[in-house]
Parts: C-alpha cells; structure tokens; sequence
C-alpha cells in the first residue's frame, strides 16, 4: 500500500477513529485503525466491537492495499505535522511497518495484519430513513444529559429513541432519564421511519454520533434494527450495538395534572440558581425556591458555609410553594431552552416537576425536587 | 536509669528486681516517666472473660468463635502455642488443636467487662481512643500534676487493677506517639510493658517490616513490595514527593511514620467509616432464596445500625467470600445517601445479580460507606420507582413498631427465608 493524503482531511478521519478506540483494552487489535486504500479513496475503520466506524476521504492511491496501526500514535503523530502538509502512507507488506512521512518527517509504526482486524457483521436494518443533522442534533443534545451514569440499570445508560404518538401525531421521540430527571424531545417522524423499532442508543455512540452532525442541512441516513443502529453521512458510516433491554414506561413517569404554572426568563433564572448555589455544599447542591405572586426567592442555606438569596420577578399566580431542587439538575434544563421562557409545572414539593420551553411540547424534561 | 516495679509500683532507679518486693517484673527505660502516649490492648480478651467465669477452663485451651463453620474470633494463649490465630477458619484451628475448648462468644460479657475497664481509664485521662472491646489509645500527656505519678505508673496500675479486680490481663504500649505505641503494645505480650522512646525510634524501626504499620493491608503490602519496600530502613530511602506520586495520600503517610512521626491525636470520637455486617454459612451455598434472605437480614441489621447512630451511607457495597475463600466486592455509589434497608437490599440485590457466577459462597456481606448524617440522606425520590417513597414510609412505620413492642413485633416475610 502506498497513498498520499492532504494532512487535515487525514486527521480528520484519524480523530474519529481514535476516539472510539477504547483507551484501555487487552486485545492489541482494537487499538488499531484499518487503513484500506483503493482506487481514489482511503477508508479508515475503528471499533471497540460495539461502535464501528468507517471513515473515507480522498487521496492519491499509488499502490491499493491495507495495513492497520495504532490509532491514537496515528492521531497523535497527524496532529503535530504542520498544517497543509502532504502526507504519505507507506506499507510494502512484509516488515510489519508502516512508514509515515510528512516534508522531513518520518516514522516508522508496527502494524498487525488486516485479516485480524473485527469487522462487525452486516445486518438487516427493519428502517432506513433520512433526517437531517440539526434535527437529530436537538434530539439528542438535549436529551443526553439525562443519560444515567448508573450501571446496575444499564437500560438507562442511553438514549431511548422510538417512533411515539403525541399531541401533533406520530414523531420520531428521543427519552433519556436517571431517574432524577428525564427528557422527551420529539421531531417531526421522517418518511420511512414508521416501522423503526425502538433502540437504545449508548451514550458512548451518542457522542460518536454528534460529531456528523454539525452541518445543519446535512442529510444523514438512518437505519435502525432492533439490535444496530447505523446512521451515515456521505463520507463516515456509524454503526453501533444499541443496549439490549427495556427501556422503562416512561409516559407514567410524566406528570399530568400539574396545575401550577411559574414562567420564567430561563438565562436570568439559570443566572441567578448558579449566583445562590456558589454557597451550597458541594455534594448536594441543594436550592430552594419559593414562590409567591409574581415572585421567586431562590435560596440556600447551608449550615457549615453560608447562606444566600435572590430574588426573581417571574409569573405566577398560584397558590404559595416552597420546592427544594438539585441546582446542577435546574441548571441543566434551564440551559435547554433557548427561544422563549421557561415553564414550570409543579403540584406539590414532593412531586415530579414538569418543565418545558413556553407551549411547546415537543421538548418536555421532568425533575424530581428534593427535600431542603 | 529510671525503673519501676509493675508488681508494687514502686519507683528505683536501677537493677532487674524490684528492691521493695523483689518483684522481676521490672520495666526500666531512660524516657520512661517522661512518655505520654499509651495504647492498651488486653490479652486474649474474650477467652479471658471466659477463664474468668469458669476457672475450670483456666489450663484448658480455648477458642471463642462463631459455630462449626464461623472463624477464629479470639484464642488463649494455650491454644495460640499450637499455631491457632484469630480469624483462622475453625475447622483449621480445630485441626491444630483438637482438644481445644470451643465457645460462642457472649458479647454482652464482653461488653460489660470492656465497660468496667472504660471506666478504669476514665480516672486516668479525659483522652481515651477505644479501638474496639479490648483495646484504646489513652493519651497521658499532662496528667502528672493531677496524679501526682508520672503516666507509666498510672498504666502500671491499670493493668494491676485489671487483673486484681477484673480478672484480665492486658498489654501497655508507652511511646511519643499513636502509631509507636500501638506497635509497643505488641512486643511483650500477654501482659507486657513496653517503652519505645523517641531517642531511639529510628534504630528501633530501621530493620522492622512496613507491615507493622497498622492500616497497612494484604493490598498495600503487594504495592510496598513492588516498589521494593519491605522494611522501613527501605522506606526512608525514598523522597517524599516520590512516595506521594506513588501511593498517594497513604505515601505522605508513609513517609512521617517511616521517621517514627505520627501526629494524630488521640480522640474519642474518630469519626466512623462504614457501617457493615456479614455472615459465614454453616455449608457454603449457591441457592438464591437463601442467599438473598441473609441480603435481607444483613441490609436489615446494617440499616438498623445506622438509624440508631443518625448515620446513612452514600455508597452500598457488597461482599461475597466463595468456598475458595477468593473475595468479591462489589460497590455501588447512590446519588441520594440511604440509611433504609428497603434501598440498602435493593442495591445489593442488583450488585449480587450482576456478579458473575452463581457461587456457592461461604461468606456474604453488606456495608454502607461514605457516610453521612441522615439529615442529608433520603432526599429524593426515584421517578422510575414511584413506590419507594412508600415502602419508605412503611419501613419507618415499623420501625416505630419494633421500638414500641419489640424486636420479633414485625417481620417481613423475606426474613424468614
């Protein structure tokens, strides 16, 4: 094999693969990238047996063949060659090296040979839709905070993303929740995804996935089975093994009957938790909110260091609350809504809260208060 | 060089008699009324305790420990001469020393004799760190006055009052700090007197093994001996900011003990770390109904625990011993501290679910740690598990039940399994 490539399109496909390379593995394999070099292409492919992910870019062939090398020495050595160099891949085959050279620079990696490298299985997708990037990105970037970290219930360790009835009809939904908070973000449901079956999407493939989709108007294929998920741009494929469980009955969890009603700027409101909450103690975060008409009191008090407050004009016209939050959690959903004004449907201080983004339902996160 | 009897505490000033009573049991040192630290530690306590109540014991070895399968909890001296240790599986010691003579232990006896002792102490300084039953660091410091006799004649007769009127012996570390006694009480037992001044600390330890320092474990240990570490003459060799990148905030540690320099005072109430129970099975079994009755009990007693110190833990953690005696610890971190034992069995549950394996196991355990006070635990709710808050409410509802008409007044079913 022997291909020349424009150093910034090479370390763009080197990152992708070295960051779903496990840092940490004992099979020696996965920690390589394969390099695969045929007629005006280079493909690139990495896994850690669970997300594989298959990158192209154009180069200049001179001799078609395939080696693998370690991605992140790849990655790394890619990375300090100045910008706009032309980078040339060589491997003859037999010594088991590939040499990388850049202007004066060279180097010399070990390689393993191709036939051990684990290519995940094909398989049949039940779906294959197209949806573009900036309505999968608001799916999932705001729903991922909500991912639990919990491995005991490793069914929550993602993003369930399903095809649900809603108030506007059917949607493409994505939930997440650690059972302190949950997300429910819909989008309208693309042509084609009407028979998708519901999967959970590892958190880990969540942060793959985001780095296709920062191009809004990008169009990106979806395909969904009820054990992969694949999702593809013109030049990177990602495939991932979605968490094989169930994910649990979410819409019992959301609160119906929450009467009142507190609207609120969110940037003033996020402003003003993370001012009060400087003097809570570290492991709880705990604040309190008092609301009275048209008027919030946020405070904290905090035995071993101190106590603060302030207070916020908002609307609301219900009767007098007082509800403890974990500041982090108000944090992270206020920072959700970005149009208009939050609002926040409680019942008592004991009872899930519902927030959402003025009247849109299509992006509706539930916070579990806690005793202050 | 100053000397004191430890039969008729009188105080002279050389020889290996005691010139009053003629005692031999002399203890002589050159910092000997000048040291203030002492660790006690009593000999043999439970089987002690046990000779005590029945002298036809007194020549008989003696083993106190749990059941035909428990362990080793304490042995006499008559039975340690045949090589059998405390936390020996039984079944070991028994092999050791057939015709040993085995017991239960009967705290409560325990407890009350570690009171009256307590209560000795109490006399003598307002600064006691009690260890365990049988054992406590007693700072002495300053007391002369009060006294009107240097701390080691105070100690000295401590341990006489113990043996004239409690019927136990004990052992008596004196050194310039914790960690030094602890280590003194420890090389004249039974009964002993031992002095380790702060002139000759750093001969004292150069050729002894790190192993000595208390908190020093099997998993340490291995780390030590990697690094080459095994005596503290090793150790000294060893930069300061070396040790700490090495072993962290224990290599700090490391580094002042291996200089013979300990400064934690000796307080009453070190805070606790953990709250935990276990069980060793009379047969080892793999059976889920069994084991999980015992998670249920063990998270049960381990709650209860909790509730009465005002305590709730942070993190769960679950211990599993197989008959190979291999050890699996598995440990979960809540968001939301619990002291409820509905929550503590549920979390092992699911660890115990998640291990590999089906067993059998000899041993389980469960703990919390990291604790906190219980003002700060219970805090949330679980939006996936809407009937916590119940099955909360109905374990403190029983709770004020089992204070009211006692223990047996309300079970679970579970319990019974």
């Amino acid at each position: 094999m022997k291909i020349s490539i424009e150093r910034g399109a090479l370390l763009k496909a080197v990152s992708q693969a070295q960051s779903v390379v496990e840092r940490r593995n004992t099979i020696p394999i996965l920690a390589n990238v394969l390099i695969e070099a045929e007629g005006d292409k280079v493909q690139f492919r990495a896994t850690d047996l669970d997300i594989e992910v298959v990158d192209k870019a154009p180069a200049q062939v001179e001799r078609a063949g395939a080696t693998t090398v370690s991605a992140v020495t790849l990655h790394e050595i890619v990375r300090k060659l100045p910008d706009g160099a032309l980078v040339t891949l060589t491997d003859d085959g037999t010594v088991g090296r590939l040499t990388v050279e850049a202007g004066r620079s060279n180097f010399n990696l070990a390689t393993l040979p191709r036939e051990d490298f684990p290519v995940m299985a094909s398989s049949e997708y039940a779906a294959n839709f197209t949806a573009k990037a900036g309505v999968l990105r608001r799916l999932f970037d705001k729903s991922k905070f909500a991912i639990s970290t919990e491995e005991t219930r490793y069914y929550l360790n993602g993003v369930y993303m399903h095809v649900a009835d809603s108030e506007e009809g059917r949607v493409l939904r994505c939930v997440a929740t650690d059972g302190h908070r949950l997300a429910r973000i819909d989008a309208e449901l693309p042509a084609g995804a009407e028979e998708m079956p519901g999967v959970i999407v590892p958190r880990k493939t969540v942060g793959e996935l985001r780095k296709l989709l920062d191009e809004d108007d990008m169009d990106i294929a979806v395909s969904v089975s009820e054990t992969k998920v694949r999702f593809a741009t013109p030049d990177i494929v990602l495939t991932s093994k979605v968490i094989d469980g169930t994910f649990p009955d979410y819409t019992r969890v959301i609160p119906q009957g929450n009467s009142k009603r507190l609207e609120v700027d969110a940037a003033e409101f996020a402003k003003a938790v993370d001012r009060v909450a400087t003097v809570s103690s570290e492991r709880s975060r705990a604040v309190k909110m008092s609301l009275d008409e048209d008027r919030l009191i946020l405070s904290v008090n905090a035995p071993d260091s101190g106590a603060a407050e302030e207070e916020l004009a908002v609307a609301y016209g219900d009767e007098r609350l007082e509800i403890g939050f974990n500041a982090k959690y108000l944090l992270e959903i206020a920072s959700q809504v970005d149009r208009e004004n939050a609002v926040f449907m409680f019942n008592s201080s004991g009872d899930p809260t519902l927030m959402r983004e003025g009247n849109d339902t299509s992006a509706v996160y539930v916070v579990m208060p806690m005793r202050v | 060089m100053p000397a004191l009897c430890r039969s008729c505490l009188t105080r002279f000033e050389s020889g290996s008699r005691c010139p009053a009573c003629r005692s031999p049991r002399v203890v002589a040192h050159p910092e000997l009324f000048s040291l203030g630290i002492a660790h006690m530690d009593c000999d043999a306590f439970y089987a002690s305790v046990e000779k005590r109540e029945d002298p036809s014991l007194v020549d008989k070895p003696l083993i106190i420990g749990g059941g035909r399968r428990g362990v080793v909890s304490t042995a006499c001296y008559i039975a340690r001469i045949r090589g059998v240790r405390s936390a020996m599986p039984m079944f070991q010691a028994l092999k050791l020393c057939p015709d040993a003579v085995v017991l239960k232990p009967r705290m409560s006896l325990y407890v009350e004799v570690s009171r009256q002792i307590r209560a000795m102490m109490e006399e003598m300084t307002p600064s006691i760190e009690p260890l365990s039953l049988d054992e406590a660091f007693l700072d002495m410091r300053g007391t002369e006055r009060l006294h009107g006799q240097p701390p080691a004649v105070m100690l000295a007769r401590l341990v006489k009052r113990m043996r004239d009127e409690l019927g136990v012996t004990g052992s008596i570390g004196l050194s310039h700090n914790k960690f030094l006694a602890k280590i003194a009480s420890d090389l004249e037992k039974p009964h002993g007197f031992s002095v380790i001044g702060a002139a000759e600390t750093q001969d004292f330890l150069r050729d002894k093994p790190v192993r000595m320092i208390w908190g020093v474990g099997q998993a340490t240990q291995d780390s030590l001996d990697r690094a080459g570490i095994r005596s503290f003459a090793d150790l000294r060799r060893w930069d300061r900011r070396d040790l700490h990148a090495r072993f962290g905030s224990m290599g700090d540690r490391l580094w002042h003990l291996s200089r013979g320099e300990d400064h934690r005072r000796v307080s009453r109430d070190a805070p606790m770390k953990s709250i935990s129970n276990e069980t060793t099975f009379f047969e080892d079994t793999g059976d889920a109904d069994i084991l999980d009755g015992h998670l249920w009990r063990l998270s049960e007693k381990v709650a209860g625990r909790a509730k009465a110190k005002g305590l709730a833990g942070r993190v769960v953690v679950l211990k599993l011993k197989r008959a190979d005696f291999s050890l699996i610890s598995r440990r979960l971190a809540l968001r939301d501290a619990t002291q409820l034992a509905d929550r503590i069995y549920r979390t092992t549950r699911s660890l115990f679910d998640q291990v590999e394996g089906r067993g059998p196991y000899r041993l389980i355990g469960v703990g919390i740690t990291e604790l906190c006070p219980e003002d700060q635990a219970e805090r949330y709710g679980d939006l996936l598990d809407p009937q916590a808050a119940q099955r909360g409410k109905a374990e403190r509802a029983a709770d004020a039940i089992r204070a009211r008409f006692g223990d047996e007044a309300i079970r679970k079913g579970r319990a019974l399994r």
